[in-house]
């Protein structure tokens, strides 16, 4: 695994809204293969970093560079063209349609000018598969019959049959029980096994420790630490996130 | 057939046991479709043949068809934006309009039908283009962007034709769809036809399953979906195609709108369930910011939807002129609330999302019939429009308390 080229690192990047700075020279990384925790209090700039990644909400300034060459993140059509997919907390799935038609939703394959429900369905199998998902009874099940920790695997296998670089989960767990936290847990420790770079966002420290490769910590809009997991206890990242460590410029 | 290559089922599994057992399931988790609307056909064929002794007569059972056209072509039409969780009260003037330029073409201006039928047409696409685009582009809610239409509508349709004029149609074309018949080789032509296509289609989608090594049904459910077809189609058409004249010039066969009507039906249902527009339809209905996240241009989808709603509703607005044999200021103000009803009665949901085309022709059966029914039995027209009411209100609540058990599996 190249921990040296990242597939896709922000340098200095900002945004204001009005006269207010919410991301105020951000650095940042994501490595193949691996998971990045991306952890900060409430208003710390989390989500607003993440939209601009994922095109709905463009930087103001500063350079993303994908692969190693700079590119321009403008629409949600460029981050899905690189291969930037994003899970939002929300999740964005619609409950009348099954699981197999929303993992292909703005996606499906034609053949003849109409839909080929088989191939679409073959392949929903595979990527749920790919990730040993087995707890949903059939694909043709209408994600409204999901339990919630159902209708994120359906979301996050969404992003493996779109061939995703990169995947991003906001909160991926927030409202999720024991069991179902640990097989989402799970499912997004294959999905970077796969060699996915995976960016999960997440308030539950316990949930991070037990995935991420890495965590980076934000502060009022800057980047205050990035840690290596391994390397770092469960006290250290409080104090960072907190602002009691980090603010005379550790980055 | 091939063997299956996967852990994860598809719903295509199992014997006919297992999938009728599969289906009674669903059945009892809410999603009953248009279950409670064809009991309700039984149920009130029941009744008004003890009522009235005209109900089950074979002039009345073609009457019921005709009648049931002209409502579930306009009931068909407002799914398109039911399913999108929006509405259109003004499909019925929109039909009455679209049918005044016509008739206006035709009488003041002396042209020829065919292009000022396409006149009509392109009116009601205009207009259903319009109210699309206030809606979905400005952000009008369709409720009110309608109820505006409806009333500005009526006006608009005393324009045209004058206070109280009345135009009759002299069209023999547009005549012939409510007041004509095949032959009786034609009705079962038509039917043949029918199993033909449902047959084609069944072996097709098959064999395409089989290519991907899929499972497939068992075979005995498209034989039993057959068989169903031709029993029900047989006796309808045996009954349709004798005599039914009460005077001395026989009248038999198939009223003209029929195979119309179900050809329309069909392509629709099949651009719904097998083309992108289709599922794009269901996607924003189901959840708009979900469509547009996937990158679908829900502007784009909810427009078409207004348009075809109009164009489906000239269709009816058509029919109607064929079977009442004139035009007139008045026509359209009152069907459009029926139309909902049916489709509500038939199963499709006002959460938007979930109904199909085939439900609306079902539910505009239960309203056409109510209406016959008390009309055989001449009540007065109130009770009629309380019946109506109360079936409307009755199939909204079973719609509501259905939305919160949740449907459990997709048709595919
Ligand atoms: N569209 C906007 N207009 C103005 N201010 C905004 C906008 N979006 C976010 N902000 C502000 O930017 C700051 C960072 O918000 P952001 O949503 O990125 O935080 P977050 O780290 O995701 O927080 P949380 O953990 O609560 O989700 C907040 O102060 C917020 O009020
Ligand atoms: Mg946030």
């Amino acid at each position: 695994m190249s921990f040296d080229i990242p597939v896709i690192e922000l340098k200095g990047v900002t945004k204001s809204f009005g006269p207010v700075d919410v991301l105020k020279g951000i650095d940042f990384s994501a490595y193949a293969g691996q998971v990045t925790a991306l952890v900060g209090d409430n208003g710390a700039g989390k989500s607003t970093l993440i939209k601009g990644l994922a095109g709905v909400q463009p930087y103001d300034g500063g350079e993303v560079h994908f692969a190693g060459g700079i590119v321009e993140l403008k629409s949600p059509l460029d981050a899905g063209e690189l291969g930037i997919e994003v899970v939002y907390q929300d999740l964005a799935l619609c409950e009348n349609l099954d699981i197999v038609q929303n993992m292909f939703l703005g996606k499906e394959e034609l053949k003849a000018a109409t839909l080929n429900e088989p191939h679409m369905e073959l392949q929903a199998v595979q990527a749920l598969e790919s990730l040993s998902v087995k707890t949903v009874k059939s694909v043709r099940q209408k994600v409204s019959s999901l339990s919630g920790g159902q209708r994120q695997t359906v979301a996050i296998a969404r992003s493996v049959l779109r061939d995703a670089k990169v995947v991003i989960l906001d909160e991926p767990t927030a409202a999720l029980g024991v069991a179902q936290t640990e097989q989402v847990l799970n499912l997004v420790t294959r999905l970077a096994d796969k060699g996915v770079a995976v960016i999960i966002i997440s308030h539950n420290l316990g949930d991070v420790f037990k995935v991420a490769h890495q965590i980076s910590v934000l502060y009022l809009g800057k980047m205050v630490a990035t840690l290596k997991t391994k390397e770092v206890t469960y006290d250290e990242v409080v104090a960072y996130i907190t602002g009691a460590k980090g603010q005379e410029g550790a980055n | 057939m091939s063997d299956k290559v996967t852990s994860l089922a598809s719903g295509h599994e199992g014997t006919l046991y297992d999938q009728t057992h599969a289906y009674l399931q669903r059945l009892r988790g809410g999603e009953m479709g248009s279950l409670p609307a064809i009991f309700g056909i039984l149920v009130l064929a029941g009744i008004f043949e003890i009522a009235s002794p005209f109900f089950i007569t074979k002039l009345n059972f073609a009457n019921l068809f005709v009648q049931s056209a002209e409502l579930a072509m306009l009931s068909a039409a407002l799914v398109f934006v039911i399913l999108l969780g929006e509405i259109d009260l003004s499909a019925g003037v929109t039909a009455g309009v679209a049918m005044a330029v016509f008739i206006d073409l035709v009488k003041t201006q002396h042209w020829n039908w065919i292009p000022a039928l396409g006149a009509g047409f392109f009116a009601g696409i205009a207009i259903g283009a319009v109210i699309g685009f206030m809606v979905a582009k400005i952000g009008v809610p369709s409720f009110v962007v309608t109820l505006a239409f409806f009333l500005g509508f009526q006006g608009m349709q005393l324009v045209l034709l004058g206070e109280g004029g009345v135009y009759r149609v002299e069209t023999p074309a547009i005549l012939a769809i409510m007041n004509n018949n095949l032959a009786a080789w034609g009705g079962w032509l038509m039917l043949v036809i029918a199993l033909a296509v449902s047959f084609v289609i069944s072996l097709f989608d098959r064999a395409r399953r089989a290519s991907y090594g899929l499972v497939n049904k068992p075979f005995s459910m498209v034989i039993i979906k057959l068989a169903g077809m031709a029993v029900i189609g047989g006796i309808s058409i045996y009954y349709l195609n004798l005599n039914r004249s009460q005077g001395s010039i026989p009248i038999s066969g198939v009223p003209i709108v029929i195979p119309i009507s179900i050809a329309i039906l069909f392509i629709g249902t099949f651009a719904l369930d097998r083309t992108r527009y289709g599922r794009y339809l269901y996607a924003v209905g189901g959840n708009p910011e979900a469509a547009r996240r996937a990158g679908i241009k829900v502007v784009g989808v909810r427009v078409i939807a207004f348009i075809i709603c109009a164009v489906l509703a000239v269709v009816s607005g058509v029919f109607h002129a064929s079977r009442i044999g004139s035009v007139d200021g008045s026509a359209g103000h009152t069907i459009v609330l029926s139309g909902v009803a049916a489709a509500v009665v038939g199963g499709v949901s006002l959460f938007g999302g979930r109904g199909r085309l085939a439900h609306a022709a079902i539910g505009a059966i239960v309203i056409s019939m109510i209406d016959n029914g008390l009309g055989l039995l001449q009540m007065p027209a109130g009770i009629n429009f309380l019946v109506q009411g109360g079936v409307l209100l009755l199939a909204a609540t079973i719609d509501a308390l259905a939305r919160r058990r949740g449907g459990v599996v997709s048709r595919n």
